[in-house]
């Protein structure tokens, strides 16, 4: 897995590479809540255009950090997501929390 | 089913493996030559599986996941069979949204992924014995080229 953050405004933006799955669930974790709590952020946006799958395990890490986020009154919102990713966020439930956009433009001028 | 192909994989339970484990078998039966989405949701449905033996079968310890597929000219059988500690209610575990383990950011969602994604699952589990899961897919592209409804039992 390979992540990167970066700063736009009160936004963290993180791209995302590779598999979210039980292995992976930690290092993303630890990543995410890292510049989350470094940083003067408020909201989560994920870029998905790399992540090549995720399965439930992955879903549970996005659930984990939704509640970290929400509890501060920020959102969580994921850009271009491939259709494996797609589909396990629909039998999951995850888009009545997390919305999702087609560009990080987009995303960025709704959130 | 009359068996084609097959393949018996067996792996020690550490998490570096969900990924190959799942590569394998999509791997395998994409010598049907099934479509993208129906690779991945083979692929997905086994991570599903897997991890459950990883982090419910064994928790702290490690012990052996071994990986059996069989495929005949338009269908797959996977089954997944851990020696852990087993399932008290399976009908419980297969509830969407229960998890046995709250405190580790676990969706509930596994068995819930695999049945969506599978068109059968049966899980048999005996406690201090270990679990198996039984999935199989029939590709419905497959049986579309045949004539043959990608629906039926």
């Amino acid at each position: 897995m390979d992540l990167t953050a970066k700063i736009t405004g009160n936004i963290l933006i993180c791209r995302v590479k590779g598999d979210l799955d039980h292995h992976t669930a930690e290092e993303f974790r630890t990543f995410v809540d890292y510049n989350l709590e470094n940083n003067p952020v408020k909201h989560l946006l994920l870029d998905l255009t790399n992540l090549s799958f995720i399965d439930s395990s992955g879903i549970g890490t996005l659930i984990g950090r939704y509640k970290k986020v929400s509890s501060v009154g920020g959102k969580v919102v994921v850009v271009n997501e491939n259709k494996q990713v797609s589909r396990v966020f629909e039998v999951s439930g995850i888009y009545e929390i997390i919305s999702s956009y087609s560009s990080i433009s987009k995303a960025i001028n709704d959130i | 089913m009359n068996v084609k192909n097959y393949m018996v994989l067996t792996i020690p339970s550490k998490s570096q493996n969900e990924a190959f484990a799942r590569v394998v078998a999509a791997a395998f039966a994409s010598q049907l030559d099934p479509n993208i989405e129906e690779l991945a949701d083979i692929k997905t449905a086994v991570s599903e599986a897997v991890t459950n033996s990883i982090i419910h079968g064994y928790e702290d310890r490690e012990g052996e996941i071994t990986i059996k597929c069989r495929m005949d000219e338009y269908s797959v059988e996977i089954e997944i069979k851990d020696e852990g500690k087993g399932i008290e209610d399976v009908e419980q575990a297969r509830q969407p949204l229960y998890t046995s383990k709250p405190e580790l950011e676990r969706s509930g969602m596994g068995f819930t992924v695999m049945e969506t994604f599978m068109d059968e699952v049966e899980v048999y589990s005996e406690i201090d014995k270990g679990t198996v899961v039984l999935m199989k897919k029939k590709f419905a592209s497959l049986a579309k080229e045949q004539g043959v409804s990608g629906n039926e039992g």
